[in-house]
């Protein structure tokens, strides 16, 4: 106990002499938990479309001039031909093509139907498949409302059978708002890379530079020594947890709607997971630049594989099994479900539960694997 | 019968089928200050950390303040100082901050620590630094400093590996004074060095060739021994017939 | 230029002495690739949804086999009331609702029309969109099936193309944007530990009293790791080819010049990193924790930079990986020739000088 008494008051002035990483810690953080989520909306307007029109009809203007004002389109062009509409795709200025044949309107009132082409830049997906469905709901709109279609209409509604109506609502998030979603999702990523990188890069220095062999030549227990580093890192993290706790009401007026003592709770046990996982990096690496690497590629997957910003569900069944062997995952999860949805202690029992796992399992073997004697 | 703080028997270390300390055996007594030589790559540092609780023996056993190396690393830790080649203060903690902190943890009581660090300070002749940052301070200080550090606690034995490397010659001969001090106060010396002047400040001294101990003796029976005059002579004949090339 | 030689030489046995380091610095992205290669995906599925049916009867009961023949969902079925719905979904796992009120198909019937509730957990907006849309094309294409009457009478229908990508590969958009990421991070850490690791070992003060020229020093740290991301580059490469099946449209030699240009530029700004810093620590947190997430939002493969705000938007102008992602999709993918890319590689040459002068200029500072 005196030791440890020791080795933090060692540990803490260590940390505060050095300004650079003290900024590093806290500093870069909040800024990046102020400006980075502003970034971050997956709404997709604004869809770049371009239009090769070759029935010039009344009715094909009716449908340009349709889209146009839906308010998801933007119409960039209209081209004289497929081949040079395809040009904008290619040059990036084109997201869509749709092209109206000829005879587009003839066709459409002598045989009741008409196809028309829409290209997509399929390489990226959702902006791809959204287009698509706004592309198809506008069109829907128009077909029910085509004057031809209304003349039936008085009698079709009369013996109207089999109409689904269908009413939804968007609970915890009515305004689909993306910041919602996304800024508790940055918070923990930055409590997570402090926690990662800082635990391991400060050990391994310790061995780069030598000083941990005089601290494996004294008296120091195993215990007292890896307390000693985990204490101060822990603090740091909560303190940054609460700054950035702050910041996201601050700037984005977003406060928990679930208990705050039971959001301390669990970021507190998730620090101490995260830091047995710097820790075990450390017992593994021999210079800060292994160590680097290695907390880098852990993190990489913590933030692309992790339901932060991409979702879990979608990924095939391998994926998502490594998904849940990382503690981010589940941390996100019970951030999310108490700070938007409110939800309680026995909600999250079980995610919590994962996370202790963690906790219990990653400092183990750490301290396991961390030898005074080789 | 004098008192043995180290007794040394059959210690071995393999890697492999590479013997780093082959079978060597050595008693070394209460205030005696042991000369450990050798070329580079001969097995001292490796020796050095066995005894000190750092690395486990491949086998045989040795007794450091009446605790075995094989099992009791951690009374063995209780009861010596280590200065590592490589300085090993905290660059980033200033001279008082590191006293504080090696003593604290060594167990010596704050009262303790916050008096003799003062006095430790001044006989140094640092006051003036006593706050700057250790990496501030130029490397014959440092040394100086770790020794100080490493015998606070009052150990039994203090083991130091090539603490005067890089050191000029008035700081070494300053730095010896301090050993011989810590020597006639009871501390028993471990000492690995290169140079063959401080070799004859020692007790006794062994030279180790090719992880063996091929010498065992007083500087002066050595040199009879060998019929040099000076130990630089009796190490060339020794180290010379080493099959192992340094680091 | 033989003395270069030399030097070149010593960076590379340092380099590959340490077989550990290189594994670490050259497998593990690698291994990123292929994982976020297969794993990532723009398409959402497996949606857990809850069918809370009260009226149990034909229609209901074909819907709910329609949603469940799609992969989209993952169908949960129990009759619930309305209180229960809250203390369902702060549960977590239930992330959307449909309820068929009591005598479903009879109203259908007999009034003509019939109300089905979706309720969605909106906290993830995107999913929480997705999945309203997929539930509303399969009622809607239930009803057109089931009653064909109902049908509008005039119709235009749409008839789409994926171009450049047919099979509709939702990992497509991913590739390259891992790939731009992942090369700026690990080019730029590895050489902005190069110069700080030689002030640090205090080595660089014997180079520096040797007759190179600065320039060339500067030179000689990157040749080796410009060589070993080329080499990274292509393994990446061939495991995108090879194991995710995404093939080089368009011309290879193209893309290994954008390529080189791009590592130059990573380069370019890690020497900078490195000349600008004292320690191997502070150059890895810069070029590591304090970029990556900067890197990862702008460079705009998973969130778009057009729904960014301008100021943003701006700023994203500066990160390399952005116009290399749009370079790498624009020939890789698309299979466009240098005309389309002329500018993007103009701006990534423009960048190279200004970091690579700026860092030398640092460097020579540091010298007097």
């Amino acid at each position: 106990m005196r030791n440890l008494r020791f080795l933090l008051q060692k540990e803490f002035r260590q940390i505060f002499r050095d300004k650079i990483i003290l900024a590093m810690m806290l500093g870069v953080p909040i800024i990046q938990l102020i400006i980075i989520p502003w970034a971050m909306n997956l709404n997709i307007k604004n869809i770049n479309l371009s239009v090769v029109d070759n029935d010039h009809s009344t009715y094909s203007q009716q449908l340009i001039t349709e889209i146009g004002s839906s308010g998801y389109f933007r119409i960039i062009s209209a081209d004289q031909s497929y081949r040079q509409a395809l040009e904008h795709i290619e040059n990036g200025s084109s997201d869509l093509i749709m092209e109206l044949p000829d005879g587009f309107e003839r066709n459409l009132i002598k045989e009741g139907r008409q196809t028309i082409g829409i290209s997509v830049d399929a390489i990226n997906g959702s902006r791809a498949s959204i287009g698509r469905a706004y592309l198809g709901s506008v069109i829907n709109d128009f077909n029910a409302n085509l004057k031809i279609n209304q003349v039936n209409l008085a009698d079709t509604l009369t013996k109207t059978q089999g109409f689904i109506e269908i009413t939804y609502s968007n609970w915890f998030n009515p305004h689909a708002e993306y910041k919602y979603f996304f800024v508790p999702g940055v918070l923990v990523l930055l409590l997570t890379m402090i926690g990662g990188f800082m635990t391991a890069l400060n050990i391994v220095r310790e061995k780069e530079v030598g000083t941990i062999e005089q601290i494996n030549v004294t008296p120091i227990k195993k215990w007292e020594f890896i307390l000693g580093k985990l204490i101060p890192f822990w603090i740091i993290g909560m303190i940054l947890f609460s700054i950035g706790l702050c910041v996201i009401w601050g700037v984005y007026g977003i406060t928990s709607t679930g208990s705050l003592p039971l959001l301390y709770v669990v970021a507190g046990i998730y620090m101490i997971a995260l830091l047995g996982f710097g820790l075990l990096i450390s017992t593994y690496c021999d210079n800060q630049i292994q160590a680097m690497f290695v907390a880098f590629f852990f993190i990489l997957i913590f933030i692309l594989m992790s339901g932060l910003f991409t979702s879990v569900q979608s990924m095939p069944p391998w994926a998502q099994y490594i998904s849940e062997f990382t503690p981010v995952e589940h941390f996100i999860k019970i951030v999310r479900m108490i700070v938007l949805k409110g939800s309680g202690f026995y909600d999250v029992l079980t995610e919590l539960g994962y996370i202790s796992i963690f906790a219990i399992v990653l400092n183990g073997w750490a301290i396991w694997n961390y030898k005074k004697t080789s | 019968m004098e008192e043995k703080v180290i007794v040394c028997k059959e210690l071995t270390k393999r890697f492999g089928d590479f013997y780093a300390v082959d079978k060597i055996s050595f008693d070394v007594s209460k205030g005696e200050i042991f000369g450990f030589l050798g070329a580079n790559g001969a097995g001292k540092t490796t020796a050095m950390r066995i005894l000190c609780g750092l690395s486990y023996p491949s086998s045989g056993d040795a007794l450091v303040a009446g605790f075995s190396v094989r099992n009791q690393q951690e009374s063995i830790k209780k009861n010596i100082g280590y200065m590592s080649q490589r300085f090993s203060l905290y660059e980033n903690l200033s001279i008082l901050e590191n006293i504080e902190f090696f003593g604290g943890v060594y167990g010596v009581s704050r009262k303790e620590i916050k008096d003799r660090s003062y006095k430790l300070v001044g006989e140094l002749g640092l006051q003036k630094e006593a706050k700057k940052m250790v990496g501030s301070l130029p490397l014959g200080w440092k040394q100086k400093l770790a020794f100080s550090v490493s015998i606070f606690h009052h150990p039994k034995i203090v083991f130091l590996d090539e603490p005067t490397g890089g050191v000029d010659p008035v700081t070494r001969r300053q730095f010896w004074d301090m050993i011989y001090d810590a020597s006639a106060s009871g501390i028993t010396i471990f000492v690995t060095t290169h140079y063959m002047d401080e070799a004859e400040y020692c007790n006794r001294i062994s030279v180790m060739v090719d992880g063996k101990m091929e010498a065992l003796d007083t500087p002066g029976n050595l040199k009879t021994k060998y019929g040099s005059d000076s130990m630089e002579d009796v190490f060339y004949k020794l180290a010379r017939a080493a099959k192992r090339t340094g680091d | 230029m033989k003395q270069l030689l030399v030097f070149v030489k010593k960076e590379f046995k340092q380099v590959f002495r340490d077989p550990r380091t290189l594994l670490i610095m050259f497998g593990l992205p690698i291994a990123q690739i292929v994982l976020f290669g297969f794993a990532l995906t723009s398409e959402v599925k497996n949606i857990d949804i809850l069918i809370s049916d009260h009226s149990k009867d034909v229609v209901t009961t074909e819907i709910v086999s329609k949603i469940k023949a799609t992969n989209y969902f993952i169908v949960h079925e129990k009759t619930m009331g309305d209180q229960e719905i809250e203390k369902t979904f702060k549960g977590g796992k239930i992330q959307c609702i449909l309820i068929f009120p009591d005598g479903f198909n009879n109203e259908l019937i007999h009034q003509g029309k019939s109300e089905v509730q979706i309720i969605a957990d909106g906290t993830d907006p995107n999913t929480a969109k997705t999945m309203i849309n997929y539930l509303t094309t399969i009622l809607n294409e239930y009803q057109l099936q089931k009653f064909p009457s109902s049908a509008l009478r005039y119709q235009i229908r749409t008839e789409p193309r994926m171009l450049f990508n047919e099979e509709d590969n939702g990992s497509m958009n991913y590739i390259p944007g891992v790939m731009a990421l992942i090369l700026m991070l690990v080019c730029t850490a590895l050489t902005s530990v190069s110069i700080v690791k030689e002030k640090e070992l205090g080595t660089m003060e014997i180079l520096l009293v040797s007759p190179f020229r600065p320039v060339m020093v500067l030179v000689a740290k990157a040749v080796p790791y410009f060589i070993l991301s080329l080499v990274n580059f292509t393994i990446i490469l061939l495991l995108s080819v090879f194991l995710l099946h995404i093939d080089v449209r368009g011309s290879l030699l193209l893309l290994y010049a954008e390529s080189a240009l791009f590592i130059l530029t990573c380069l370019s700004l890690g020497l900078l990193i490195s000349n600008s810093t004292n320690a191997q620590q502070t150059a890895l947190l810069i070029s590591m924790m304090g970029m990556m997430l900067p890197t990862i939002i702008f460079t705009g493969f998973i969130f778009p930079l057009e729904n960014m705000p301008w100021i943003l938007r701006t700023v994203s102008n500066i990160v390399p990986s952005k116009w290399y992602f749009i370079i790498v999709k624009a020939v890789m993918l698309k299979g466009l020739g240098f005309r389309f890319v002329w500018k993007e590689t103009l701006i990534l040459i423009f960048m190279t000088v200004v970091l690579l002068s700026v860092a030398l200029k640092k460097f020579k500072i540091r010298l007097q």
